[in-house]
Formats: structure tokens, C-alpha cells, sequence
């Protein structure tokens, strides 16, 4: 076991857990912030996409040892009371059918747009978002959601 | 005038208010045992009366709305509540909704799946909205003096011609007392103001913001977690297993092996076995149990066949013979090919197709096979339970619930009434978890070691434990005689271990000689209603098949349809026909006029088109192919649904596009194959979901309009997708694709 001071959502966390414990389960099982999922644990869904300073990076193939000083952003933290345009884009498409997938894709969204922002880009072609986008899977196809979704959230 | 019917008469409840805001209840119409068990939840910095076990109200007309049914993303969260709130005359924006306890007295079935919410509970809750409005009625009324009948609705409030006014939660107290009336009036769907009209996923915000709403998310105080090692394949058995050094992990608590049922267990008709003895790994967090995991040394053998004892619905006794060895997909085709040669079981014969056959001009045969599908439902299978001595606790993600508990409570061995199940938001369902033995195998668990724990399924553990949909084959057979006029319609159908006919469905009883039959093969490898059972690969054939049979008729695909349905309507063949004609050829009709059939289509873009009856309702689809970086894309898809009334229609769009998407991945890339028992897929890196840039650009949803009580949604628009896709197919690469997955077979 050791001990790991993270940052979380602005805040300072201690944990002391095993070197390769993912912070997939770093979150859900020792700080209990469940709102990142568990999908496939290979990085091959993106049910646990969460910030790594400003990007996307699976949470369930990321070792808590290799984190250091950078920020963690989960969907708990993206903003206070969802109100992160990305959350309300989410809101205002009615997006979500299980929903569990969206905590996922909304953080890769919100990845996305910042990202565009940086680089000025203004408009967001379907390409660019499934591009951006398809490693998160959503086993309900909310997919043309999401994309509307981004659309107007970029817009904003 | 409508009356209440039974069900609903028992979910009432009077409820008296006493001082300092509890509720006492007296009862009316259900089993006082069952009720001085179940006192209601008392919030006591709220004050709620409650006019039913479906509603309660606080003086500051806030208004509780439970949803009876638990919610895997078909969106009863939002839809069953609106449905009561539309009767009650209630002001959507003063709704919560909460999920209901478990309690199959007050709420029947509670059970989701079979596109059966909506359709099942529709007359009830608008019952218990109706019930109670009229309660606050006559509340108002005593408490005016006025004639209960001079009092209007409108949106929460109460209103008499002389001016007087009050909130619903102003007279709530008052309603609550009164006595419950037996026959109240239903409103006219024309004057629906809240059914009808989109309404916002109530429980939306908390998605996005990432809250507990999800069985892998619930907790407790001191829980451990656990997961299992089942076998590594099917015919597989445990034989020993050295945890020695597992044990030594940390965090680990306890390791050890269980049986899931004992021996000669009578398990109800959803109680699959799929490995019955299992290793349970139990510590302090998941990491930990899955490291622990790695050390387990574990020695299998072949499992013998094995005797299952069904005791199913309606108490009827089967027993089931499970085979024993390895299976192979590539085996398992032979044999049904061999199969398909049997005779078989006749499911129903109209007129005489043998001698049609035998003077036909013409005979069409295809054969199209389907595999194995995982469901991969988003949410890793994975329950919570926590089992005392006297009573049990078990919470999580389930479709149905009131199925469970009694094998629970035989496996406990303990009274139904002293085990409390709670429903989770569930990350998909798609059928799967109709299934318990998650459920059964986190008590199993949770007793052994006397503590509260949650069983976790990896994902490989979710994709390799079976309960599939059925591998399926079909051989259809058109006869057409000289004219080109289709004369006999034959089926025969096969599955392992389940065969997918259904006999009195399109176009049974539009062709005067018709038969089905169908046959199956038993295998231990265990399978499960996957979202429109049956249907779903049905649709794929026979819609494939008739396009093909349309052709060699030189009719248009639509066209040849309606004229079918016409002959069934106007001179119907044979009985028990299941589908509505008029209905069928309604959505025909709406796909033709929506997506422009029949006009002259670009050299890029090809279309296909199908439509399925299943499930109550009716769907159509037409989709646009076109070729991009070399490979088959379903650009657009036009969508046309008959479901009924279409209670929230936002969400009822959703929910077809999903049903778009899901169908276009499983026709493309759906399949879970066998090699020596072993599932060849196990994650996502070789079993390959639909992602964002393989869906659609667009999906143009169009309801019937008309005002039949809603007949259900969530899978009638699954099972033509994989039709209309094949015909696309076809006519954009001039082969027809009879073997799902469909993308084995692109070049
Ligand atoms: S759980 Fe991390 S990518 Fe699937
Ligand atoms: S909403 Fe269910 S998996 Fe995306």
C-alpha cells in the first residue's frame, strides 16, 4: 500500500492503495464519487472517461501511481449543479436512455470543446465529433443525441 | 364512464393523517397482513398525505409520483408518472417521481420488459390519477359546501364558480381521509394536456451530474465486494481449486465455492443455471478481488449431462435434459443443417402446401442463420445483497423483481415478506437481467459470510456467462405458380435451444397455403430473451425473404406487402391471424408517404425497406445505404410506428433511434461464437458494438396518430431494422447476405 495525494475536483484527497489500482476504483471504492463508471476495464468503452489536467483519459487503465500532479476532473466536479454547457446541452436533447454511458461521453465531450475552443475552431463537423468520440460506446445508440448534443453546446 | 378496474381498487390505500404529520392507514381493499407490515416511508421534515400508493401530496403541493416499474432507459421514470399526472390534473412542474418499493400487492407485476410498461399499467394509473383528482374534489367540496360536481380542474388547482380557488395540496389532509369513490370518469385522450407532450427524462439532471442512480453505485456502511470465477466453458464443471495464495491478497476476506441452486432444486421458469457452482472471491474493493482473483488456481472438468427440474408458470412440472461437452460454432451449424432435414414439429398448416408446392412454377428456398448475441448491457451485471439471519435485503438492478423472490426465498430459506428488494436504475436491460442468478448468487454470498456485500461482474464475466440470444436458422419457401402469384408460404425454423417461429404472425393468413414448423437442439450453453425474442431474427429472414419473393414477383417490396394485407384483411386465411392488418398497413402506408418511396433513387444511395408486427405494435423502417471508405453505411434511416398513443414523444423518438442504432450494430457486427465451449468474445475489443461514426446521420421517426390505448415501444422498432438492412444490402451490392453477422460477408 502507499499513499497518494490526488486532486480531485479542487479538492486534495488521500488514499492508500496499491500502486496499480486504477483510478477508476481509486474514485468509486475509496472516495466514493461512483458517477465514473465501470464498462469494460480495457479502455475500450469510455463508461470511464475522466479530465487528466484538461484531457480525456479512461480512468480504468489509468494506474494511481502514474497520476502526480495533475488535476483530476470528474463528472462530479465538471461544474457546480450541472450546469457545465455540455450537462445543460445534455439536458435540453433529452440525451440520455439508461444513462449510464453519459457521465462518459459528457466528459469527452466537454474534452472536446475544450479543445476546439483552444484552437479557435468554430464549428464542429460530424467528423470531427465521431472522431473524437467513438472510442465512448453507448449500448442504447443515443449517438445522433450526442451529436446534436455537441453541436449546440459548441454554439453556446 | 370507465370503472377501476381490480388491480387498481387493491393499490388504494385510504390513509388517515394523524398530528404532527403521520399518516395512519386504514384499508381498503388489500390484505390488512400485508399492509401493518409495510407502513409507508414517513418523511418527516415533509408532510405527505397520500390519496394512493401511487401519489402522495405535501401541503405545499408538491406531488409524489411513484413509478412502478424499474427503469432501464426506456424512460418509465418519466412516462408512467406523466400518465398518472395527466388524470390527477396535476402541474408537471410540481412532480417528483420516485421509484416505488417492491411490493407486487400494491403495484402488480412491476415487472419491465416486453415492451409492457406502458401497455400494462396504462388503465391502472390513469385509474389512480382519476381516483384520486376526484378525491381532492370532494375534499374541496365539503370543505365549500359546494356540489362536488361544480368543481373544476385544471393543472393542480381547484376551482368553483363562486371564486373559490385552492391548491391541491390545500385539501390534501382532507382527501386523504375521504372514502376512495369506485367509479370515477377517465378523460377523453383529445383533452390529454401532459400525455401527448413531451416531457423532460425526470430523472435527467441526476444522470448528468453523475449521480448513485445505478445498482453498481449502491453502498453501504462496511460492504464488502465480491466477484465470481465461473467456468471457462460451457460443459465446463468446478473440480478443485487451491486459494492458498489468493487468500494471501490484500484485502481479501474469504474465498470459497457455492452452489447456486442445491440439488434438485425446482427452479422457476427464469431461473437459468448456467454453472451452478460457482468461486466466490470476496475483499474490501474491487481492485483487490480482481488482483486476488489472478492467483486463484483453479482445475475444471467436463461437465456430465445434467437433469433440470422446471417448475414453470402455472405450475407446470418439465424436466430438461442439458447436454454434455464442448460446443463449437462451427459444429452447432452442421447440426442444424442436419436438423433443418428432420422432420419437425407442425406449428400451423392452412390450405394445402404440399400440393401447392408440388405444382408450383416457381419455388424460391433461402436459408439465413443468426448467431449468439451478447446483450452487453452498459452496466456490468452486479447486485447487492445483504442476508441476516431473519431477513434479507438485496438491492440493485432487476426487470423482474416479483420473478425473483420467491426463488430467493427459497434459496434463503426465508418468508417472501422478510425480503426487501429494492430497484436500482438499471444500465441497459435489453432482456438480460429478466434473468436473476446475479441476484441469487450475491445472497448466496452475502450469507456465507455474513456481511453486506456486492457482487461485481467484470465485463468478460457478464459476455461469458451465456443467457444469449438463441442461435437461429430458418428455411423459408415461396411457391408461385405460372402467373408469378405467390401460391404457398412455407417456414421451418430452428434454434439452439430455442426455435423462433412464431406461426400466426405475417404473412400467415394472407396466403391460402401456409405452413410452420420448427424444431431445436438442446446445448448447454444457456440463452435468454434478448429485446424482441424471436422477433428479432425473424424479422431479419422473413423481411429478407419477402423482399426476394416481391422481386422474382416483379412487385414493389411495399406494394406486395399492403396486397397481402389487404387479402388478410378482406378474406383472412386460417385463425388466431395475431396482427391487425389495418394497423400493418397503416405504417406501410406512413413509410411509403415519409420517405418518398419509389422515387427515382441517386446512384450512390440505395434503400431498403422493412416492417415487423411484434410485441402489440407495428414498425417500419426504410434505410439509405451508401458506400463510404469501402464499406456499406446506413446514412438515414425513415422510421414509421403504430403503438398506440405515444405517451411522451420525445422520448418515444429516442427510444426508436436507439432501437435504429442497436439494430444496424447487431445486423453489422453482432455475434458470440464458440470454440471447445469457450465464448471467443469476451470484451469489447473483439465484440464489436456500433459506435458513433457506424450510426446514422439521421433517423426520421413518424408516429400513427390515433388514440388506441398505447400498445408498447421499446421493441417493435428493433426487429425490422435487420430486414431493411439486408435489402439495402442487396441492392447495393446485388447479393443477398443470409448469415448474420453481416460484415463477415462484406468484401
Ligand atoms: S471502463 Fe474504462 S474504457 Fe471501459
Ligand atoms: S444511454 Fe444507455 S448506454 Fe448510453
Amino acid at each position: 500500500m502507499t499513499k497518494y495525494s490526488l486532486k480531485i475536483n479542487g479538492k486534495i484527497q488521500q488514499v492508500d492503495v496499491e500502486p496499480s489500482t486504477p483510478v477508476l476504483w481509486v474514485l468509486r471504492d475509496h472516495l466514493n464519487l461512483t458517477g465514473t463508471k465501470f464498462g469494460c476495464g480495457m479502455g475500450m468503452c469510455g463508461a470511464c472517461t475522466i479530465h487528466l489536467d484538461d484531457a480525456p483519459v479512461r480512468s480504468c487503465s489509468l494506474p494511481v501511481s502514474t497520476v502526480g500532479k495533475q488535476a483530476i476532473t470528474t463528472i462530479e466536479g465538471l461544474s457546480v449543479n450541472g450546469t457545465h454547457p455540455v450537462q445543460k446541452a445534455w439536458i435540453e436533447h433529452d440525451v440520455a436512455q439508461c444513462g449510464y454511458c453519459q457521465a462518459g461521453q459528457i466528459m469527452s465531450a466537454a474534452a472536446l470543446l475544450k479543445e476546439t475552443a483552444a484552437t479557435n475552431r468554430s464549428n464542429l463537423s460530424d467528423e470531427d465529433i465521431d472522431n473524437y468520440m467513438s472510442g465512448n460506446i453507448c449500448r442504447c445508440g443515443t449517438y445522433l443525441r450526442i451529436k446534436e448534443a455537441i453541436k449546440s453546446a459548441a454554439g453556446k | 364512464m370507465e370503472n377501476i378496474d381490480t388491480q387498481s381498487r387493491r393499490s388504494f390505500l385510504k390513509s388517515s393523517v394523524l398530528a404532527g404529520g403521520g399518516l395512519m392507514l386504514s384499508l381498503t381493499w388489500f390484505s390488512k397482513a400485508k399492509a401493518a407490515e409495510k407502513i409507508p416511508e414517513l418523511n418527516l421534515s415533509e408532510h405527505w398525505s397520500e390519496l394512493s400508493s401511487y401519489i402522495k401530496i405535501t401541503t405545499d403541493n408538491i406531488i409524489k409520483i411513484f413509478c412502478p416499474n424499474p427503469e432501464f432507459g426506456q424512460n418509465v421514470m418519466t412516462s408512467l408518472p406523466m400518465i398518472v399526472a395527466e388524470e390527477l390534473d396535476a402541474d408537471w412542474k410540481n412532480v417528483v417521481v420516485e421509484m416505488s418499493p417492491h411490493d407486487n400487492v400494491k403495484y402488480g407485476s412491476q415487472f419491465t420488459g416486453g415492451s409492457n410498461s406502458v401497455r400494462m399499467y396504462w388503465q391502472p394509473l390513469r385509474n389512480a390519477g382519476a381516483t384520486a383528482r376526484q378525491m381532492l374534489i370532494e375534499a374541496a367540496a365539503q370543505t365549500w359546501g359546494v356540489p362536488a360536481a361544480e368543481i373544476t380542474t385544471k393543472s393542480g388547482i381547484l376551482s368553483h364558480s363562486s371564486g373559490k380557488s385552492a391548491k391541491y395540496g390545500e385539501v390534501a389532509d382532507k382527501a386523504a381521509t375521504l372514502p376512495v369513490p369506485k367509479d370515477v370518469k377517465l378523460k377523453s385522450p383529445k383533452d390529454f394536456t401532459i400525455v401527448k407532450n413531451s416531457k423532460k427524462n425526470t430523472e435527467g439532471s441526476k444522470i448528468v451530474t453523475g449521480k448513485p442512480l445505478f445498482g453498481m453505485d449502491y453502498r453501504v456502511e462496511g460492504m464488502m465486494i465480491a466477484m465470481i470465477q465461473h467456468p471457462p466453458a460451457f460443459g465446463m464443471k468446478l473440480k478443485s481449486f487451491d486459494a492458498s495464495q489468493a487468500l494471501k491478497m490484500p484485502g481479501i476476506k474469504d474465498i470459497f465455492s457455492f452452489k447456486l441452486y442445491d440439488d434438485g432444486f425446482e427452479q422457476a421458469s427464469f431461473d437459468t443455471r448456467t454453472f451452478n457452482e460457482l468461486i466466490a472471491i470476496v475483499g474490501k474493493s474491487t481492485w483487490e478481488v480482481m488482483n486476488a482473483r489472478k492467483k486463484l488456481i483453479v482445475k475444471w472438468e467436463n461437465a456430465p449431462e445434467t437433469k433440470e427440474i422446471i417448475n414453470g408458470w402455472g405450475g407446470r412440472k418439465t424436466e430438461l435434459i442439458i447436454p454434455s461437452g464442448l460446443e463449437s460454432t462451427s459444429v452447432q451449424l452442421a447440426k442444424m443443417q442436419e436438423m433443418a432435414k428432420m422432420p419437425a414439429q407442425q406449428y400451423r398448416k392452412d390450405g394445402d402446401p404440399e400440393t401447392a408446392f408440388k405444382n408450383a412454377a416457381t419455388i424460391i428456398e433461402r436459408t439465413y442463420n443468426a448467431p449468439f448475441l451478447a446483450h452487453n448491457c452498459m452496466e456490468p451485471m452486479n447486485f447487492f445483497a445483504h442476508v441476516e439471519a431473519d431477513k434479507a435485503l438485496v438491492a440493485g438492478p432487476i426487470q423482474a423483481p416479483g420473478w425473483m423472490e420467491p426463488t430467493l426465498a427459497k434459496i434463503l430459506n426465508l418468508p417472501a415478506d422478510k425480503i426487501e428488494i429494492q430497484m436500482t436504475r438499471m444500465g441497459g436491460g435489453f432482456g438480460r437481467r429478466a434473468y436473476a442468478q446475479y441476484v441469487y448468487e450475491a445472497a448466496r454470498i452475502s450469507q456465507k459470510v455474513k456481511a453486506p456485500v456486492k457482487l461485481i461482474y467484470s465485463r468478460e464475466d457478464d459476455m461469458t456467462y451465456g443467457i444469449y440470444r438463441p442461435m437461429y436458422t430458418a428455411t423459408y419457401r415461396a411457391a408461385l405458380d405460372a402467373n408469378k402469384n405467390l401460391i404457398a408460404f412455407h417456414v421451418k425454423g430452428g434454434g439452439i435451444p430455442e426455435n423462433p417461429i412464431h406461426a400466426n404472425r405475417f404473412p400467415a393468413g394472407a396466403i391460402d397455403n401456409y405452413l410452420a414448423e420448427g424444431w431445436e437442439i438442446r446445448s448447454n450453453i444457456t440463452i435468454g430473451a434478448f429485446r424482441a425474442p424471436r422477433s428479432n431474427f425473424n424479422a431479419a429472414a422473413e423481411q429478407s425473404f419477402l423482399d426476394e419473393v416481391a422481386e422474382a414477383m416483379g412487385k414493389d417490396p411495399i406494394d406486395f406487402r399492403l396486397d397481402l394485407l389487404k387479402r388478410a384483411k378482406e378474406n383472412p386465411v386460417g385463425k388466431n391471424n395475431e396482427y391487425d392488418a389495418d394497423r400493418y398497413a397503416g405504417v406501410l402506408n406512413l413509410l411509403k408517404e415519409k420517405s418518398g418511396w419509389g422515387k427515382p433513387e441517386n446512384s450512390g444511395k440505395k434503400r431498403g425497406v422493412a416492417a415487423y408486427f411484434c410485441h402489440n405494435s407495428y414498425a417500419g423502417h426504410v434505410v439509405d445505404m451508401v458506400i463510404r471508405n469501402g464499406q456499406p453505411y446506413v446514412e438515414q434511416v425513415t422510421s414509421a410506428i403504430d403503438c398506440g398513443v405515444v405517451v411522451n414523444p420525445d422520448a418515444a423518438i429516442n427510444m426508436v433511434q436507439g432501437a435504429v442504432v442497436d439494430g444496424i450494430g447487431n445486423a453489422f457486427y453482432g455475434a458470440l461464437t464458440h470454440k471447445d465451449g469457450v465464448a471467443e468474445q469476451n470484451n469489447f475489443h473483439n465484440y464489436r458494438i456500433i459506435r458513433h461514426n457506424e450510426a446514422p446521420k439521421k433517423i426520421d421517426v413518424h408516429f400513427v396518430k390515433n388514440d388506441i390505448d398505447p400498445t408498447g415501444l421499446g421493441e417493435p422498432p428493433f426487429p425490422p431494422v435487420f430486414g431493411a438492412v439486408a435489402n439495402a444490402l442487396y441492392k447495393m451490392e446485388g447479393r443477398r447476405y443470409y448469415n448474420q453477422p453481416f460484415n463477415s460477408g462484406f468484401s
